[in-house]
């Protein structure tokens, strides 16, 4: 089972962002490293120039390299820039908007979370198009993810497992709009939030979370609880989605489980002790609500016991 | 948000209280054989409910001393008038009586109903728009459905009950109309 | 430009027909549509009824096959398809690449749209699926201005369609994972948004209160116009306070934007609201016929006066007229 890194969704500071990168690369113990503004294009200057050497170190560090695209591409400066990535990426680009495919002529390149990916039928067309992994969107549930795995043996399969689930994303900006200022005048105020900005129902229930023109969950996905499953359901690889928290050592602490060295509680404890204020949710594998957390794990007696 | 003032004419007050100390026996035959005839002459509507044809429905006039129990079953369909709401219904529809008809026959669209807060529902909200699609549907035209079985009265009485609701119910009309300048963003 | 209208009963598709549209649209009444909801939509006898009623009046029939097939089981998708090209719909409107392709191989000669839960927001996308598949016309999402559209419209053949009234998503449509985060339920696997079966309203006599499966959307004064809970639309609260976060209670009405929408090379105008009611879509309808009439005849075109038909019962130009830009 392979792991991950996604794209940092949020906008980090140029210099944090850089430094997470360089402890990723130093210290996480993940296969792939997936890279690249995704949410908004306007944040993407502030990692161009970061962008090289931090690819860089990553290969290093012998981690495989994949360059993220925009989820929502709308205005002209963002189908050149989506063009341009793909005519001159030395690395396999991470579809994320249908329109990228439009430029792939043939290319090999993954499929990210944010492309439509609901049945083995889309899986095989976007393999024969050059696609080589796919990463699911985070509403499937396992039965689906099974389907698909079984029904398109020839890509990798990648699940979202850990990290806030992207949930939507808007032509408007709620970050300006709460700030009431124009999204072309936003004065980047998502920087405000790196972890998202918590979003509250009138009657205090913790719900979801903004990140400039995209909303995530409140509740943090962890699959490990069906790491079982996963596997079994022909999974090859889990997505580790940036949060504002140690995410070497979550990526450690996936590791450890995936190879059996420690085992599902004790793995969702140390989670919970790296990511402590959010509570987890795995409600989407079991076609349920996305925002549960229905985790048991059988104890030696056979008893059943929340996670 | 304010909403705007409803368009649905209401019974008048005294109206209600002369009506309250009447029987309700009367008006028992009277819907039985309504809804029966509404029914055979709209199987359609047994398709769309589906599954929530074994739901019991309340619709509560808010200007009537009474009101409504539905029971829209494929085997032994009831319509009874009842002076208040037993519990344990499926559903509660409240609303003016002329909303609750517009509703019923399609003359009013029922969710404008809902957002102008003349009806509110609660309860099974799948069983409330399964019957109101059904209701949408079936084009239920009461004139005709309350002149069905009065034989050679039938073309008298329908055209009066037409002219009378055409009366009560006045002029379906659509507020004024404010552009609101709203920037998106 | 052509009328594009919604039916989710045979009876609101005699009603759409009457009323002036150019073309109707409607689904099965199952999850291979993106309005699944209780009591709507078509049996495969109805649909070919309702093509029957629509050809005799030279009206168009445009068959919503519009959801994401469940993984493992096309089945249901693929017979809708099939089924509506043997009914002799006019065009289907898919938004999955898999069922495109099904379709595409299945029936070279059927016209294909897409859909606007296939979130084809500019010129390279709707290449994709033309090249792809040989869509005709695609059904552009909400999320661009006029402006946008007209560059969009010049810089492909494939014809456009857009929403100039209703229901109006605010997030991009096809994309959005919230209604299953609440509700387990979500448009692209079950055709829902927000579903009944976990809407509850709790009236206390002072205040409404709108909750979503475990969550509460909306709380209102007895003085207030209501709304549907649907999740983008409720009251929330961050750390800069509280309100409609995501989106006023608003529904769409470019009335005013159908001259711009025909300057920019717009070729079809869609209402929204297949879940509505009869006289809901015979208002509506005859309304845009009106406005198209008058705009074909160069006269100005009139306000469409249908704010009662609206959620929260306001109305929006929505994005069409970005003032951010």
């Amino acid at each position: 089972m392979q792991l991950t890194l996604g794209p940092v969704l949020y906008h980090w500071k140029p210099d944090i962002w850089r430094d997470f990168y360089y402890r990723i690369a130093d210290e996480a113990p993940v296969d792939i490293v997936s890279i690249g503004e995704t949410v908004c294009s306007k944040r993407a200057p502030f990692y161009a120039d970061s962008l090289p050497p931090v690819v860089e170190r990553l290969e290093r560090a012998g981690k495989a390299v994949q360059l993220s695209s925009y989820a929502l591409v709308s205005q002209e400066r963002e189908r050149k820039a989506m063009e341009a990535l793909v005519r001159e990426a030395r690395h396999p680009v991470e579809v994320n908007d249908v329109s990228s495919l439009a430029h792939m002529d043939g290319k090999p390149h993954v499929i990210g979370p944010f492309v439509n990916t609901y049945n083995e039928g889309t899986a095989r067309y976007l393999a024969s198009l050059g696609a080589t992994r796919i990463t699911l969107p985070p509403e499937l549930p396992l039965e689906s993810v099974t389907a698909i795995a079984a029904g398109c043996p020839e890509v990798i399969v990648e699940v979202f497992a850990f990290g806030r689930m992207p949930l939507a994303i808007s032509a408007r900006c709620y970050h300006a709009r709460l700030h009431k200022h124009s999204k072309d005048n936003c004065r980047f105020v998502c920087e405000l939030d790196p972890d998202g900005l918590e979003v509250d129902t009138l009657k205090g229930e913790k719900f979801l979370s903004v990140n400039g023109v995209q909303t995530l969950s409140f509740a943090c996905s962890n699959l490990l609880p069906h790491l079982g499953a996963l596997r079994e359901g022909g999974v090859k690889a889990l997505r580790l989605s940036p949060q504002h928290c140690d995410m070497a050592a979550i990526a450690r602490v996936y590791r450890d489980a995936v190879d059996g060295r420690l085992d599902i509680p004790e793995a969702v404890a140390e989670c919970r002790r790296i990511y402590p204020d959010v509570p987890f949710a795995d409600g989407f594998s079991l076609g349920a609500p996305g925002a549960e957390w229905k985790a048991t794990f059988a104890r030696v007696n056979g008893v059943e016991e929340r996670l | 948000m304010e909403s705007s003032r409803s368009s649905v004419p209401t019974i008048p007050g005294f109206l209600g209280k002369v009506m309250k100390p009447l029987p309700l026996a009367p008006l028992q035959p009277l819907l039985a054989m309504c809804i029966r005839a509404a029914l055979k002459k709209h199987p359609r509507i047994f398709d769309r409910l589906d599954t929530y044809a074994d739901k019991r429905f309340g619709l509560n006039p808010t200007d009537l001393p009474f009101a409504f129990v539905l029971e829209p079953r494929r085997q032994n369909a009831s319509a009874q008038a009842v002076r208040e709401l037993p519990d344990g219904l499926d559903v509660k529809i409240t609303g003016p009586f002329f909303a609750l008809m517009g509703l019923a026959d399609g003359y009013y669209d029922g969710d404008a109903l809902f957002f102008s807060r003349d009806l509110t529902v609660e309860g099974d909200m799948e069983a409330v728009v399964a019957l109101r699609n059904a209701l949408d549907d079936a084009k239920i035209d009461f004139p005709e459905l309350f002149a069905a079985n009065l034989g050679p009265f039938a073309p008298a009485a329908e055209k009066a009950t037409r002219a009378a609701l055409e009366l009560l119910r006045g002029r379906r009309e659509n507020p004024t109309y404010t552009r609101e300048e709203k920037s998106w963003n | 430009m052509e009328l594009i209208c919604p039916a989710g009963t045979p009876a609101a598709f005699e009603a759409a027909v009457d009323a002036g549209a150019d073309a109707v649209y409607c689904g099965y009444r199952d999850a291979t549509n993106a309005r699944n909801f209780p009591g709507l939509n078509f049996s495969y006898q109805e649909m070919r009824d309702a093509v029957r009623y629509a050809h005799a009046r030279r009206v168009h029939v445009l068959v919503a096959v519009n959801t994401f097939p469940k993984a493992g089981q096309p089945e249901l998708w693929h017979r809708a398809v099939d089924e509506a090209c043997d009914a002799g719909a006019d065009a289907l409107i898919l938004a999955d690449i898999g069922l495109l392709d099904y379709a595409a191989k299945k029936h070279p000669k059927q016209r294909l749209h897409i859909s606007v839960q296939a979130a084809a927001a500019n010129p390279d996308a709707i290449r994709f699926y033309q090249q792809a598949f040989g869509v005709r016309r695609v059904v552009l999402p909400r999320v661009l201005s006029v402006h946008e559209i007209a560059a969009v419209a010049a810089a492909t053949t494939v014809e456009t369609e857009v929403f100039v009234f209703g229901g109006l998503c605010v997030m991009a449509e096809g994309r959005c994972s919230l209604s299953s985060y609440a509700t387990g339920k979500s448009p692209n696997m079950n055709g829902v948004c927000s579903p009944a079966s976990h809407v509850t309203y709790a009236d206390d006599g002072d205040t409404m209160v709108s909750r979503l499966g475990a969550f509460t959307i909306n709380v209102f004064r007895r003085d207030e116009a209501a709304a549907y809970p649907t999740l983008c639309k409720g009251r929330f609260v961050t750390s800069a306070g509280e309100g409609y976060l995501f989106e006023d209670p608003v529904s769409l009405d470019a009335a005013s934007l159908l001259p711009g929408l025909k300057e920019a090379g717009v070729t079809a105008l869609k209402i929204e609201g297949r879940q509505r009611g009869r006289a809901y879509i015979a208002d509506v309808v005859r309304s845009f016929r009106q406005a198209l009439t008058d705009l074909e005849a160069g006269r100005p075109v009139a306000a469409s006066g249908l704010k009662a038909m609206s959620e929260g019962q306001s109305n929006t130009e929505g994005a069409y007229r970005k003032t951010w830009r």
